[in-house]
């Protein structure tokens, strides 16, 4: 038997990255007290981290992708896991989001859950990493269907455990759609097994130009592209297919909304990338389906009415998941406007939301903790109270509108670069107006818990305790670090996009 | 005397034979139809029988749900775990050939004993559904 060093580990990282959560959530469910769970979760969240920036570097280094063979069977006929420069940059963004939400998580969920099911918890928590790590490193189609349902499966139940009742309406409504966006993409998976023999992605992007040229198949093709974009959209919140999104985030218990905002869209939209550019080729769908345009306006929408909806709403957390739809629209347009600046600020964006989003859920996370509440009425004046709660909140809200000088404002710096390079100037346009309202909508929570009077609930608040304003302030000030030093998001993400229109030409 | 006697006696003399084909199907699924997923549903079907025959109280005595809830992790983690073993011995996840002397037997013994967390997760899922509805409105 070989030594246990990281020389011998080295080679079995793509899958370590898998296991060891899958593992994790086992041993979790076997501990029956909700701090071991705690403890052993917190433990695991920290070793991906570690491996994904291993398998990060070593790709930037490279410059080829990681392959691991299963059972060490090769490709078409085996599972084999893929990290690119594409997925080792998202697998990094989803372990990290992962794991700073951690130490937070033991106070919050013990205040929101009883204790026989915190030990769930943690399991269905790490369950879910799994599936969104195994969706970004599978190279196969029928894999990520499966990490797709074990992350889905894992989340209903994340949503349900909320405090509220109608979580367990929300977790239903989202069971249904989730569903039905699991159905169509395996549908359209099914389509393109039947043309193509094989279920690879590589192996089906290799096979698809002469079948598609075959008059016989080719509306296959085109039939499984469509199941496939409606599918995966549902997963992402795209704006027509979002309305189980709000429900959701609003009722979770808060560090599960925290987790979700921060990673379960993001690896659906990773897989939209990784089938329309690898898989079909963005060629195939301009050429056969007006698949950007419809994208774009749907972005728009998106931008648009989702953060019309943020503005009016007087429940904080539903508020952000409205913004939540919004943001998505700005990734989908860069993804839909697909060329190099456009796509780098669609993939920064994403590491750049998720560090926004995940610091204004967990700022909501401790108010809930403190006064029981996240209503706008029983918020009024809690800044005064909590400022170092809302501080952070405020600076991850600064950083959401885009403002110069933050994360937010990098990705759509980009965006509007991709606009420009595109020829549409009236989307560059469009991005400041949007962003405009969501310095309404920020504005307006702002407006509430500084410069109103305390609320009944927010005279006795306290501050929130040092294990919850670590992680948030920690994001808070990726939110500043992340809009000066853009080595991490937007160099990545340009060597990303690099090779993902590569792949096209 | 109570008129089920037919339902009784009958139910004893199959359920141990419910049991055999269970494994029958269990350690044949590597060479002809079967393997772990119906061996498990069988098997636990012979709980089931056995539940409705001779009531629930007395298939916890035989099933106790803390058993059967701990089933079902740990058949998965049978089988992830013949993952990292194999790992362990110097090959990739789930890659069996260090199980034996060579390639076939270990692929055999490999393909066995991730059948039987198959099994294993398989029973107690089913179990533990059984349960969770016939224990509605109870209490």
């Amino acid at each position: 038997m070989s030594s246990l060093s990281w020389g011998t580990a080295e080679p079995h990282l793509p899958i370590l990255l898998v296991v060891v959560p899958l593992f994790g959530a086992l041993l979790v469910t076997f501990l029956r007290r909700g701090i071991l769970a705690w403890a052993l979760t917190l433990a695991v969240t920290f070793v991906l981290p570690l491996i994904a920036i291993s398998l990060l570097a070593k790709v930037l280094q490279t410059g080829q992708p990681i392959i691991y063979e299963i059972g060490n069977w090769p490709a078409p006929i085996g599972i084999v896991y893929k990290v690119d420069q594409l997925a080792a940059y998202v697998l990094c963004v989803i372990s990290m989001i992962g794991a700073v939400i951690m130490p937070f998580a033991r106070r919050s969920i013990a205040a929101e859950i009883q204790e026989p099911a915190q030990s769930w918890y943690y399991a269905m928590y790490l369950l879910c990493l799994t599936g969104l790590l195994g969706i970004v490193i599978t190279g196969d189609a029928f894999n990520a269907f499966v990490f797709l349902e074990i992350s889905s499966l894992a989340t209903y139940v994340l949503i349900a455990l909320g405090r509220h009742r109608r979580a367990l309406l929300s977790a239903y409504q989202y069971l249904i759609m989730g569903t039905i966006g699991a159905t169509l993409y395996i549908i359209g998976v099914g389509l393109l097994y039947v043309v193509t023999g094989t279920l690879n992605f590589d192996d089906i992007a290799t096979r698809l130009g002469p079948a598609i040229a075959d008059p016989g198949y080719r509306n296959a093709v085109l039939t499984a592209l469509g199941f496939i974009f409606v599918g995966v959209s549902l997963k992402l919140a795209l704006f027509p297919m979002h309305v189980w999104l709000p429900n959701a985030y609003a009722y979770a218990p808060s560090v599960a909304t925290a987790f979700l905002a921060g990673t379960a869209t993001k690896a659906a939209i990773y897989l939209f990338i990784r089938v329309i550019f690898s898989v079909f080729g963005i060629a195939l769908a301009i050429d056969s389906l007006p698949i950007p345009l419809v994208l774009i306006i749907l972005s728009i929408a998106a931008m648009f009415l989702a953060s019309f909806s943020a503005v009016f709403e007087e429940n904080a957390k539903r508020m952000l998941a409205y913004s939540s739809i919004a943001q998505v629209g700005y990734i989908m347009l860069g993804i839909a406007l697909a060329n190099e600046a456009s796509l780098t600020g669609s993939l920064a964006h994403i590491a750049n939301h998720a560090v926004m989003k995940t610091a204004l859920f967990l700022a909501l996370g401790a108010v809930f903790y403190r006064i029981g509440s996240v209503m706008y009425d029983d918020m009024a004046g809690i800044g005064r109270k909590m400022p170092l709660t809302m501080g952070a909140f405020a600076v991850a809200g600064i950083g959401l509108m885009g403002t110069p000088g933050t994360a937010g404002f990098i990705s759509k710096w980009y965006l509007g670069i991709g606009a420009i390079d595109a020829g549409h100037y009236s989307i560059v346009f469009m991005i400041v107006a949007s962003s405009l309202i969501s310095v309404i909508y920020i504005g307006r929570i702002t407006e509430v818990v500084w410069f109103r009077a305390p609320s009944e609930s927010a005279k006795t608040a306290k501050e929130a305790p040092l294990s919850m304003l670590i992680p948030l302030w920690l994001l808070a000030g990726a939110t500043v670090y992340l809009g000066f030093d853009t080595q991490a998001t937007v160099d990545v993400s340009a060597k990303a996009a690099e090779v993902l229109l590569g792949g096209i030409r | 005397m109570r008129l089920d006697l037919i339902l009784r006696v009958g139910a004893k003399l199959i359920l141990p034979f419910i049991l055999l084909f269970a494994l029958y199907v269990q350690f044949h699924g590597d060479y002809g139809p079967g393997g772990g997923f119906q061996a498990g549903v069988i098997s636990a079907g012979m709980v089931i029988l056995f539940a409705i025959i001779f009531g629930v109280r007395a298939a916890k005595h035989v099933a106790p749900p803390r058993v059967v809830e701990m089933m079902v992790p740990g058949g998965v983690l049978i089988f992830a775990g013949t993952g990292v073993v194999s790992m362990l011995l110097g090959y990739n996840f789930l890659d069996y050939t260090g199980f034996a002397h060579e390639f076939l037997h270990a692929h055999e013994w490999g393909i066995l004993i991730v059948e039987i967390g198959v099994l294993v997760t398989v029973c107690g899922t089913m179990i533990a559904m059984f349960y969770a509805f016939v224990e509605r409105g109870r209490t």
